[in-house]
């Protein structure tokens, strides 16, 4: 299990990052922590003619806020973010789910912008852009623009990113007054990829549900403040909406089940 | 910018146990492998080479990573610390001693084969430094980033919890 | 004295291994250094489960700078012959394929390069053209008449049957008042030691001699099949092992045919050739425990007591028999009757080869297969008669007074109280407690159950038992087999230091620090005096067939090997100084590091000098007294007897017994099973060293739990292997593995030098069936087979499935193990269906259309051949396509069959097309069936459906296109085009 050969550019700055990918396209890939890219190298499931190691550009390590919203930059690592003062306070469920991002030992490695670059259908990162209609700013020499989680995720390991460009950021809006948030996965293992993982999202106006580990991609759907068997009846049609699949972990069934049923306990969560 | 030739081998620059070292690789070489069979440092194993098992964790610049995911050229510039830095000096009679938290180890019978040991004593050593008072479920949750086929990781946990107590000054082993 | 205690034996010292081995000091295999030139293998192995090698194109792999050599199952033909094994059966298996692959992962192809990297490159431009043939994967499936045949020479796949009969069992389940069966599907799992394999050899032309460096554990038989391979004496082999192992549990017995590879390829390039087998290759690979399926019917009379017992065994062994195999199926048959007097047996053994990895030993070894049956079926016999399970287990147990206590199959149990032993694991545990506390989690409709399992621990295997399979004829004609030769070497410098040698192969269990304890005690000295050395060395240690690390042999059979050989030498040194003290031997006591006379203490000498003696002045020897330098002692426990002519075996010396039982939670909304006490109970004789016994207990425990829970390897019914990494083979973490209590009683074996008797792998045979009774318990089901996963628990837990809500169909359940992916799509197109047959048959507008293709071409009008480079976001690979149409009705509609291989694995598919006219355009319709196996199914596999929709809509999106720039109607595909990474 040794990686292919590649090129290795260790960029200094965002710019020499772009003009690399601007050059190689999809020959080049982006290492940050490495945890999901790493193994797929040593694996052989993937194999670029360049990595850009974009863990020394300075400006890309920053945590800042601006109108609401919690900007992550592509090199801030997992647990960077977890420790930060205050996050529970700024993005509960981001604080709420971060613990369950794989291990505490690849947290210190991981990067945020990696799990959501790296799009695996399981993960939380993703999971809980989408649950809160978080953005990907995405950065090329020719334009940046920023995609909605939401669009952003386009399958299993799938996303709305072009061959030159890279993630620069993505951001996550913050708590909203008289908003609850909730958070709840299971796994086969803790540190595991979840076979489903629920974030809720409540306030006046809603639900918002987002699934994890059903669908090839994290999944939200929007409720009225329904109660009792209504409720029942909308989670149980968007558990089939997903079209679960079996795998070695767990069944399609039981990922309807836990659709259905932590998908209410989360909602409930968020709402007290 | 630097840029790394796939087909050439470069000189990497870094700090192995409070040591500088250099060693030749290619971009592509892992550092598992660039500090067991270059620089011999095999202490250090490998089980996976795939993040998961854990036998592999260092520490770089105080914080844990799995070797095996990790690009030997990506330290340029860093601390590294394996298992080979954990002890203390001989003392002045030239007695070879461990850490503390390898005497621990040595007490609970928290190896039996010994190969996940290195990497679960680098997650230790660096969780404690973080979190001198840990709880039962968070230390457990660290060694949980590791699999140990032999022992069945309590008598792994009661080395780590003692440590973290002696550490503090709070206990003395007896 | 000097603060020593009145024996080491007994106490939980640290251990002698521990501060070199926390401070990064071991020497594993891989750690140790290779002479100048070595160069490092990578093996390419099979991504079919059942094919026939057409050809290998190695050209391209050889060319690479720094490829020593590319070598296939041919080249090695040539120098090497089939391992031979334990059954007399046409099943030729060798340590690479030649002609035919047989399971995912069977060696293909092995690079030999300058580095391991490089290698790796290597391997990816080789080229092997198969023609896959159907694979079988279920046992009973490969019973069946028209089941695949994996050993063309066997007719079918059954290669062993033998059936048994002792005592009357026909009478007993005639007349007894209830027959009372259960069937169990026993999974695939394999002990998975942290560090994988690894072998490093040479061969010398001008001797035709094999030096070898391998982690193999034993048994030492093994050496022989290995030697008998490679196609030199047994003297001519040297297999040497390195100081410490990162845990085997048994499975790196299965180096073994990676031994002859590895050597052989060292033969045939000249050069010393290392190799380190990676996680990928051990999971896929390495050894597998055999997976069983079991009917076990009781003769029951109306208090529950078992008259008889009537076992049918069919033992998947894989896709070849391994020596030792099949003898997991054999290694329990002196105890099929487990703790319990049962005097009736009967039994069937079938062994039944399939497209599986080929199994070898794995800790419990044979264990959890038979004890999970028995003691499900104990707790039936319970459920059905309306009795209290431990009532029913205290009847059937074998009573403390008729001990040694000869079962119905043979085997003689040395010694145990099992009832004793029952009493106070329910005392001291907390049984009652316990089940007041079922009671009350029940009472607020929670799912709680307790689950109780008694079992023998077998230990120190009788060399013979595996003859078993064969008939008494077949075995006169053999010649019998029987023993356990157990060594050990004391030896004293010339400064009267000791040093300990055995053939013991430890793999982390501590044997240099008990054996420093056992000789201390001996000699009367500190275990930090003695010097043991457990590496070993063929050509020049002690050693015999029996040697290794297995059956849980240590601590009874060669820890008191080592005390003969010093008790011999200490005899000796005795003599030497009654001489010199003018006293008599007897009179003479060890201790402290003196040798003091017992009626005058002034009469002291110290050791060392005594022990010196014989180095520096033989002269002054007592006459008889010999040298006593250096002692070897060979013990075999003459117990151990062949099976008799009525197929009575003695197959182990000694046997443990264990009483395990715990309380679990079920989740209703997760499934899951917590674990909310374990208490386990053993009696493994006289207790050597306290913490090295509980830390065997947990460790097996934690790998029963695994295997319980977590673990499978798991199979598609295509013969796909699918938990190929770590994500998908899990192993139990410190989150996952609760506290347990362990209790002990001891019943010293009265067969053993130090009373002791093996405790390693008995949990991992009573942990799987005592949680299955916990959950059976909870559930109030009959039937459940490993493992206990989520989410097959909450599915038992819940009634049926809320129905999908109108316009939402329900998901056909697609029968488990049924990984073929299908899909469907349908798209209009401009076109009329004459235009779109057309392109469909021209191989360069097809060339156009196949998602990544880098050219097609057409072998006849029916047939093309296109490479293509396919992938979903960055997990990409090159394959090589063939596609075949049939069943054409121009222009209307066409079947087409197809294969791809490449380096990520191989798929095979069927689709079929529909064109229908449609106002001006086309209507076209498509349906598709797809199985991938190989790499990317055995780690990716939830990536394949995702990717294999987006490619073959793919497909037809560039069709519309092409044909009249119809938009497909799922837009979809037009959105993931921009993002998908095809064609490079
Ligand atoms: S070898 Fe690095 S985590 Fe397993
Ligand atoms: S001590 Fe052997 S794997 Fe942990």
């Amino acid at each position: 299990m040794k990686p292919p050969p590649f090129d290795y550019l260790r960029a200094d700055s965002i710019d020499e990052a772009l003009a690399a990918l601007h050059q190689h396209g999809g020959d080049a890939r982006v290492l940050a922590g490495g945890q999901s890219l790493v193994p797929m190298l040593n694996m052989r499931l993937t194999r670029p003619s360049v990595l850009v190691d974009i863990m020394r550009v300075a400006s890309l390590g920053e945590i800042t806020t601006q109108r609401n919203e919690l900007i992550v930059g592509a090199a801030v690592r997992q647990a960077t973010l977890q420790q930060r003062p205050g996050l529970a306070n700024e993005v509960p469920l981001l604080a709420a789910a971060l613990p369950w991002v794989g291990h505490w030992q690849t947290r210190a490695r991981g990067t945020i912008c990696g799990s959501a670059a790296h799009a695996d259908p399981s993960a939380e990162i993703p999971l809980c852009l989408t649950a809160l209609g978080g953005t990907i700013r995405l950065r090329s020499r020719r334009k940046r623009r920023t995609v909605p989680a939401e669009t952003f995720f386009a399958g299993t390991m799938l996303i709305d990113k072009d061959d030159d460009e890279m993630i620069e950021a993505v951001t996550f809006p913050m708590r909203r007054p008289n908003t609850g948030y909730a958070f709840a996965e299971v796994g086969r293992r803790h540190g595991d990829f979840a076979m489903v993982a629920c974030a809720a999202m409540v306030d006046v106006a809603g639900i918002r549900l987002a699934v994890g580990g059903v669908a090839d991609r994290p999944t939200a759907r929007a409720f009225p403040l329904l109660e009792g068997s209504a409720l029942d009846d909308a989670l149980n049609e968007f558990a089939w909406a997903l079209e679960a699949r079996d795998d070695l972990h767990a069944t399609a069934r039981y990922r309807r089940d836990l659709v259905r049923q932590l998908g209410r306990q989360v909602i409930e969560a968020a709402r007290s | 910018m630097t840029l790394l030739n796939q087909k050439q081998k470069h000189r990497v620059s870094f700090t192995l146990n409070g040591v500088p070292v250099e060693i030749e690789v290619a971009p592509r070489t892992l550092l598992t492998d660039a500090l067991r069979h270059g620089l011999g440092a095999t202490g250090t194993h490998v089980g996976c080479e795939h993040g998961v098992c854990g036998a592999c964790t260092i520490q770089i610049n105080g914080a844990p990573a799995r070797a095996c995911l990790t690009l030997a050229v990506q330290v340029e510039g860093c601390v590294v610390r394996t298992v080979e830095g954990l002890a203390p000096a001989p003392d002045q009679d030239g007695q070879y001693r461990l850490s503390i938290l390898q005497a621990a180890f040595r007490r609970h019978h928290a190896l039996q084969c010994g190969f996940c040991t290195a990497g679960i004593l680098m997650s230790l050593d660096a969780f404690l430094r973080e979190t001198p008072l840990p709880s039962v479920e968070a230390i457990t949750e660290v060694i949980g980033g590791h699999l140990c086929r032999c022992t069945g990781y309590a008598p792994i946990i009661d080395a780590a919890m003692e440590a973290a107590a002696e550490l503090r000054g709070d206990a003395k082993h007896v | 004295m000097d603060g020593s205690p009145a024996t080491w034996v007994g106490q939980s010292i640290e251990r002698v291994e521990d501060a070199t081995l926390l401070s990064g000091r071991g020497r594993y295999i891989d750690d140790l250094g290779t002479r100048p030139g070595t160069l490092h293998a990578a093996i390419l192995r099979s991504s079919h489960a059942h094919a026939a090698i057409e050809a290998i194109e190695v050209a391209a792999a050889r060319a690479l700078p720094g490829v020593a050599a590319v070598l296939t199952g041919t080249d090695l033909a040539a120098i090497t012959t089939p391992l031979v094994a334990s059954v007399r059966a046409p099943i030729e298996a060798r340590a690479m394929a030649t002609d035919r692959v047989r399971y995912v992962g069977e060696p293909v192809a092995v690079v030999v390069a300058a580095d391991r990297y490089i290698a790796e490159d290597a391997l990816d431009l080789i080229e092997v053209t198969y023609r896959p043939r159907l694979a079988v994967v279920d046992p009973e499936a490969a019973l069946a008449p028209a089941a695949p045949v994996l050993h063309d020479g066997l007719g079918g796949n059954l290669a062993s049957e033998r059936a048994f009969t002792y005592g009357d069992p026909d009478a007993a389940f005639a007349q007894a008042p209830h027959r009372i069966s259960i069937t169990s599907r026993y999974p695939r799992n394999t002990g998975s030691p942290i560090e994988t394999y690894g072998v490093i050899a040479e061969y010398d032309p001008h001797e035709d001699a094999f030096d070898v460096l391998a982690n193999f554990q034993g048994p030492f038989s093994i050496h022989a099949v290995v030697a008998r391979a490679l196609a030199v004496p047994g003297n001519r082999l040297r297999l040497r092992m390195p100081p410490d192992s990162g845990g085997s549990f048994g499975v790196k017995q299965g180096v073994a045919p990676y031994v002859v590879l590895i050597a052989a390829a060292a033969r045939l390039v000249g050069r010393p050739v290392k190799w380190i087998e990676d996680r990928l290759e051990h999971l896929a690979a390495s050894v597998a425990a055999t997976n069983r399926v079991t009917t076990l019917s009781a003769a029951v009379d109306r208090d529950g007591r078992v008259l008889a017992l009537d076992w049918d065994q069919l033992e998947d062994c894989g896709a070849y028999l391994r020596a030792p195999e099949p003898a997991t199926l054999y290694r329990m048959h002196g105890n099929m009757t487990g703790a319990y007097a049962i005097r009736h047996v009967k039994i069937r053994n079938r062994v039944v080869l399939t497209n599986k990895t080929p199994t070898g030993l794995v800790r419990g070894f044979g264990g959890p297969q038979v004890y999970y049956p028995l003691e499900r079926l104990m707790q039936r016999i319970a459920v059905e008669l309306g009795l209290d399970p431990i009532d029913i287990i205290r009847r059937n147990l074998i009573p403390a007074e008729t001990f040694p206590y000869r079962t119905a199959t043979g085997a003689l149990y040395d010694s145990g109280d099992y009832a004793h032993a029952l009493d106070i694991a329910l005392r001291d545990g907390g049984y009652q407690a316990l089940c007041e506390k079922r009671d009350h989690a029940r009472a607020e409709g929670r799912l709680y159950g307790i689950g109780i399992a008694a079992v023998v621990e077998p230990s120190v295997s009788n060399m013979g038992y595996i003859t078993t399979v064969l008939t008494a004829a077949e075995r006169r004609k053999a010649g019998p087999k029987n023993g356990a030769q157990a060594n050990a070497t004391v030896s004293l410098d010339p400064l009267g230091a000791v040093t300990v040698q055995v053939a013991s192969v430890p793999q982390g269990q501590g044997h240099r620090t008990v054996l420093a304890q056992v000789i201390a005690d001996v000699f009367g000295l500190r275990p930090i005096d003695i010097r043991v050395i457990t590496d070993l060395d063929t050509a020049k240690d002690a050693w015999s067939i029996a040697s290794g690390n297995y059956s849980s042999r240590f601590a009874p059979a060669v820890a008191g090997a080592a005390k003969l050989a010093a008790e011999k030498l200490r005899a000796r040194l005795a003599r030497i100084a009654a001489s010199q003290l003018n006293t008599l031997a007897d009179d003479l006591v060890f201790a402290g590091g003196k040798i003091t006379s017992r009626c005058n203490p002034g009469l002291v000498l110290p050791f060392n000098r005594i022990a010196a003696t014989s180095h520096w002045a033989p002269g002054t020897m007592p006459d008889d007294v010999g040298q006593a330098i250096r002692e070897t002692v060979f013990w075999t426990p003459p117990e151990l007897t062949a099976p008799t002519e009525a197929d009575e075996v003695n197959s182990s010396l000694c046997h443990g017994f264990i009483l395990d039982f715990c309380g679990v939670e079920i989740d209703r909304i997760t499934g899951k099973a917590r674990i909310d006490k374990y208490v386990t109970m053993h009696d493994c004789g006289t207790i050597l060293h306290p913490g090295m016994v509980d830390g065997q207990i947990r460790g097996g425990f934690a790998q029963g739990l695994g295997a319980a829970v977590f673990e499978e390897l798991a199979y598609g019914d295509d013969g796909a292997f699918i938990a190929g990494s770590f994500a998908d083979y899990l192993l139990p973490t410190a989150t996952e593995v609760p506290r347990i209590d362990i209790l002990h009683i001891a019943t010293p074996s009265p067969f053993t030098p130090l009373g002791a008797k093996g405790v390693g792998e008995g949990n991992c045979m009573s942990t799987p069936v005592c949680l299955a009774n916990a959950v059976a318990d909870a559930l109030g089901v009959a039937a459940i087979d490993l493992p206990l996963t989520p989410a097959k628990l909450a599915a038992l837990a819940r009634g049926d499935e809320a129905p999908p809500p109108a316009g939402i169909a329900s998901t056909k359940a697609a029968k488990p193990g049924d990984r073929t992916l299908r899909g469907a799509g349908e798209t209009t197109v401009a076109a009329s269906p004459e235009t779109l047959w057309a392109m469909l048959l021209d191989p360069d507008i097809l060339a156009g259309l196949i998602p990544g293709s880098h050219g097609v071409r057409k072998l006849s009008d029916t047939r093309f051949q296109a490479t293509v480079t396919l992938g979903i976001g960055p997990v990409k690979g090159k394959y090589r396509a063939d596609v075949s149409l049939a069943d054409l009705t121009p222009p209307r509609e066409a079947t087409l069959t197809g294969a791809i291989t490449g380096g990520l694995g191989s798929g095979d598919g069927r689709g079929c097309v529909t064109l229908t006219p449609d106002g001006a355009g086309t209507a076209i319709a498509y349906t598709y069936e797809v199985a991938v196996g190989g790499k990317i199914a055995s780690i990716g596999d939830r990536l394949l459906d995702g990717a294999t929709k987006i490619i073959i809509g793919q497909f037809f999106a560039a069709l519309a296109r092409k044909a009249g720039g119809s938009k497909p109607t799922s837009s979809r595909f037009a959105r993931l085009r921009a993002w998908l990474r095809i064609g490079r």
